[in-house]
């Protein structure tokens, strides 16, 4: 398990360590857009996991002779994601005015 | 006693975990969006101890100054404040969470099967040179590409918020 990690009892920081903390920031992300009810929520639960992909890039380009692929990879996922932030919150205001509600379960006008 | 470099990464990656842990499980959206800040925060730190330094300045500069604040914007203006219960989880977590915590081992137990290939750490170099060239050598058809998605994107933004005038 400790090997799993990367951090064994003396402690020290591999790729592991970062590939397992990218891990847990990406199920939580997960867990974020299945559960949520909130649409702001959901989005929320979009950037961590754009945000764990990002760093894992990161953490391999570092790991293998800070190649600037990884970090291209992080800009371009940072202005993707802030684009896609910009539509997905102009939607959410559209659909609160409609609606008055950003609940996903009640924002339904299919029938049947 | 570890090095100190090891020290401050299990001091970032707690902060990035925690304030995580806090966007997922909060009961508040509210709470939940000032808790992205941190993990972003964490993430800029990570970046830092990667030795992507472009990287860690543009994730500060756009997360955690500007999809923070439009996210808190967005909460403040679509969310009934005045209310107790602001957000509910209650939708499927009891199944969420075991179906989860099965995913997360599976994740943990592919990070320990692999043999990752790992060089050498190099000393640190910072990355703005070699990110400039880059982007106007070898990537400028991506680059361009998503500068006109930036674009495409903002003007699709406005367009959809716009009041029809009567």
């Amino acid at each position: 398990m400790g090997k799993h990690i990367g951090l064994p009892l003396h402690i020290m920081v591999t790729l592991q360590s970062y590939l397992t903390v990218t891990a847990i920031l990406f199920t939580f992300g997960l867990y974020n857009v299945i559960t949520r009810k909130n649409a702001v929520g959901i989005l929320m639960g979009v950037e961590l996991i754009l945000n764990a992909a990002s760093i894992n890039m990161v953490a391999f380009a570092h790991f293998n002779g800070n190649q600037v692929a990884g970090s291209l990879f992080s800009l371009f996922l940072i202005v993707l994601a802030a684009s896609e932030a910009a539509v997905a919150l102009a939607i959410v205001v559209s659909i609160y005015r409609q609606f008055h509600t950003i609940d996903a379960d009640e924002v339904v006008t299919l029938k049947g | 006693m570890p090095p100190l470099n090891d020290l401050v990464f299990l001091l970032i990656a707690f902060v990035t975990l925690a304030s995580a842990g806090v966007v997922t499980f909060s009961r508040s959206i509210l709470y939940a969006g000032f808790a992205l800040l941190g993990t972003f925060s964490g993430a800029v730190g990570l970046f830092i101890l990667l030795s992507s330094d472009f990287v860690a300045i543009t994730q500060l500069l756009i997360y955690v100054g500007g999809i923070t604040v439009l996210v808190l914007f967005a909460i403040m203006l679509t969310s009934k404040i005045g209310e107790v219960q602001l957000t509910n989880l209650s939708m499927n977590h009891k199944v969420a969470i075991p179906l989860l915590g099965l995913f997360l081992t599976f994740l943990l137990s592919l990070l320990g099967k692999g043999t990752w290939v790992v060089l050498e750490e190099e000393a640190f170099v910072s990355m703005v040179q070699p990110i400039g060239e880059a982007l106007l050598t070898k990537y400028l058809l991506p680059f361009e590409v998503v500068s006109v998605v930036l674009l495409g994107a903002l003007v699709g933004a406005v367009v959809i918020v716009k009041r029809e005038v009567k």
